[in-house]
């Protein structure tokens, strides 16, 4: 059997398409225990800031049906300690690296860019713009393709280098294809689809939501249908950019649903917290169901749900 | 960091029976048991391969051992009060679940004999009869409060009364010792017992409460803290307290790996449900 399971992202190779998903994996320092990083396709860290951040308040967390609410606002260490702190030790690990990077301004996306531009060691940067624009009234930066496209110019502009570019988008979104040909625009070389839902729970005993922040990000299988549904119809857009597919993903059948899609790799996040191997068992089920419906490599499989369409 | 001890192994329930309000569960878990000390606590699968329920419930350990065999038990005390725990509870023997353990961090034991004070709120007593008979077989005087609301929620099984030098209960509605809360018996029993070190482990305001008498009399207090998790391995930053680092620094600090036993002391109890100023990246 010589079953090919690598994948291509933008002009960078990864030896199979089952990566971590930022934010629920930090920098692997905990899943080392269970498993050897370098098995997976590649690590994506946990979204770095330019300074350190204490998050919010707690709650910070609840649980939904098949899924959960976060709202842990970005804490962290910083671009400065994470570089000096995580990325050697990554390196040490034998893990592909890809850095995501969050930003409040234009500007920071930009200052942030620049701090990555000559460490060595990455596979691609991830630019996580689901995040509060402080210079427009707090207004997500992935929910306007104007905003959207100006933090990814940024990136762009100052990043240099053959370093690949994925710009993570949120679902929150009248038409994500036009987001999704807005960042492509402005240099953006892939996409991550997608990034949480935001929700609410109100806790039926105190009469008051249940996370501090009222809302939070919805994440886990609840989600997968339309992490399907984004990435299908930015495929169908897009013939031919990139994308790392995430949203539930729990198992080799879910993983395999978002390839068929139009996924060129997959990121594990909240599968993750119920079980830490969750990565490694997705990836060997994924490979097993590929082979079983008779693909000969990865990148057969990808995007086939559109086939009938495109003839 | 995460526990180095830690495993993840399905573990086949050997018995599970209802003790009052709560079940007393005991699953075979070979080695690691060896692992287990007092203070760390078990992340528990729930619902089945189909659950809705996408996060593992975390349970402090009652108590581990090796059997002769060389066979591991864990033992614990499941509360059944939400959907995992009520899941869990109604397993019966024979069956397995899927568990990570041990996690967290551990009661210190201290190295001289020392009169020690253990104070479980609810079922939070159950990680206190294990850490009793350890502190026992160094030598020291082991003294024990346990509260609750009601009698029916206190959890002071036999074996576990036999390693401590005196217990005293409270509850809140009368139905069982003196009416009122832990902290109310907590100035005499120092004063008496000539308390060197306070152990405890129960819901945040009692903690909060100890915490005011121990820093107040200066007296140590290792708390175990029950914040919500998600992952129970140190990755989602979900279940953090603002605690005092040993640089003196404050910061959001993750409770499921550098907890859940804790310097009660150095956790700004006051502000758990805020971020304080002065933390690190406020």
């Amino acid at each position: 059997m010589n079953f090919n399971f690598g994948t291509d992202i933008a002009g960078t190779t990864f030896p199979n398409p089952i990566f971590t998903a930022s934010g629920c994996a930090g920098s692997g320092k905990e899943l080392v225990h269970f498993f050897s990083l370098s098995d997976l396709g590649a690590i994506v860290t946990k979204s770095i800031m330019l300074k350190p951040r204490s998050g919010r308040a707690t709650p910070r967390m609840a649980e939904t049906p098949s899924g959960m609410l976060n709202s842990i606002g970005l804490q962290g260490p910083g671009i400065d300690l994470f570089l000096e702190n995580d990325i050697p030790w990554l390196r040490d690990q034998g893990a592909r690296i890809i850095v995501s990077i969050a930003g409040e301004t234009v500007e920071d996306y930009a200052v942030l860019a620049r701090k990555l531009r000559t460490v060595s060691g990455l596979s691609a940067i991830e630019v996580n713009i689901s995040c509060p624009n402080v210079e427009n009234r707090g207004q997500v930066f992935a929910c306007n393709p104007e905003t959207a496209r100006d933090a990814i110019a940024a990136v762009r502009r100052n990043i240099g280098g053959e370093l690949p570019i994925i710009a993570k988008l949120s679902p929150d979104v009248t038409d994500i294809t036009a987001i999704a040909q807005s960042v492509v625009e402005a240099g953006a070389d892939s996409l991550a689809l997608i990034n949480t839902l935001l929700g609410m729970v109100i806790d039926t005993n105190t009469l008051s939501p249940k996370l501090s922040q009222r809302t939070g990000g919805l994440s886990g299988p609840a989600i997968r249908p339309i992490a399907v549904r984004a990435i299908y119809q930015v495929r169908a857009a897009l013939p031919t950019i990139p994308i790392v597919g995430m949203g539930g993903v729990a198992n080799g059948r879910d993983a395999f649903e978002l390839v068929l899609a139009g996924a060129n790799a997959i990121s594990v996040g909240t599968a993750t917290f119920g079980n830490p191997m969750a990565a490694i068992t997705i990836k060997n089920e994924l490979e097993e169901l590929c082979i079983a419906r008779g693909f000969n490599s990865f990148v057969e499989a990808v995007s086939y749900a559109h086939r009938t369409e495109s003839k | 960091m995460i526990n180095s001890k830690a495993v993840q192994m399905d573990a086949e329930i050997i018995s599970n029976k209802r003790i009052g309000t709560y079940n007393h569960m005991v699953f075979s878990v070979d080695e690691m048991a060896n692992g287990c000390r007092p203070g760390n606590f078990v992340a528990i699968a729930v619902g089945g391969p189909a659950s809705s329920m996408v996060l593992r419930r975390a349970f402090a350990i009652y108590r581990a051992s090796m059997r002769a065999d060389g066979t591991g038990l864990l033992e614990l005390v499941v509360a059944p009060l939400g959907n995992g725990s009520k899941w869990l509870a109604s397993q019966v023997a024979g069956q397995k679940v899927n568990l990570i353990a041990p996690l967290g961090t551990a009661f210190g034991i201290p190295t001289q004999p020392v009169n020690a004070l253990l104070v479980g709120g609810g079922y939070g007593s159950a990680p206190l009869f294990a850490l009793a008979e350890t502190l026992k077989s160094r030598g020291c005087r082991v003294d024990m409060v346990l509260g609750a609301s009601t009698a029916g929620k206190i959890y002071a099984p036999l074996e576990g009364k036999r390693s401590v030098n005196s217990l005293t209960i409270t509850t809140d509605d009368g139905s069982a010792g003196t009416t009122g809360r832990v902290s109310d018996v907590l100035p005499a029993l120092i004063q008496e017992h000539e308390i060197d070190l306070i152990y405890s482990c129960g819901p945040m305001a009692m903690l909060e409460a100890i915490t005011a008498i121990t820093q107040q009399v200066g007296i140590v207090h290792q708390c175990s803290v029950e914040e919500a998790m998600a992952c129970g391995i140190g990755v989602c930053m979900t279940c953090v307290l603002p605690v005092e680092g040993d640089d003196g620094v404050i910061r959001m600090t993750r409770t499921c790996v550098d907890g859940p036993v804790m310097n009660g002391n150095k956790v700004l109890w006051s502000k758990s449900r805020d971020i304080p100023d002065g933390v690190w990246g406020k």
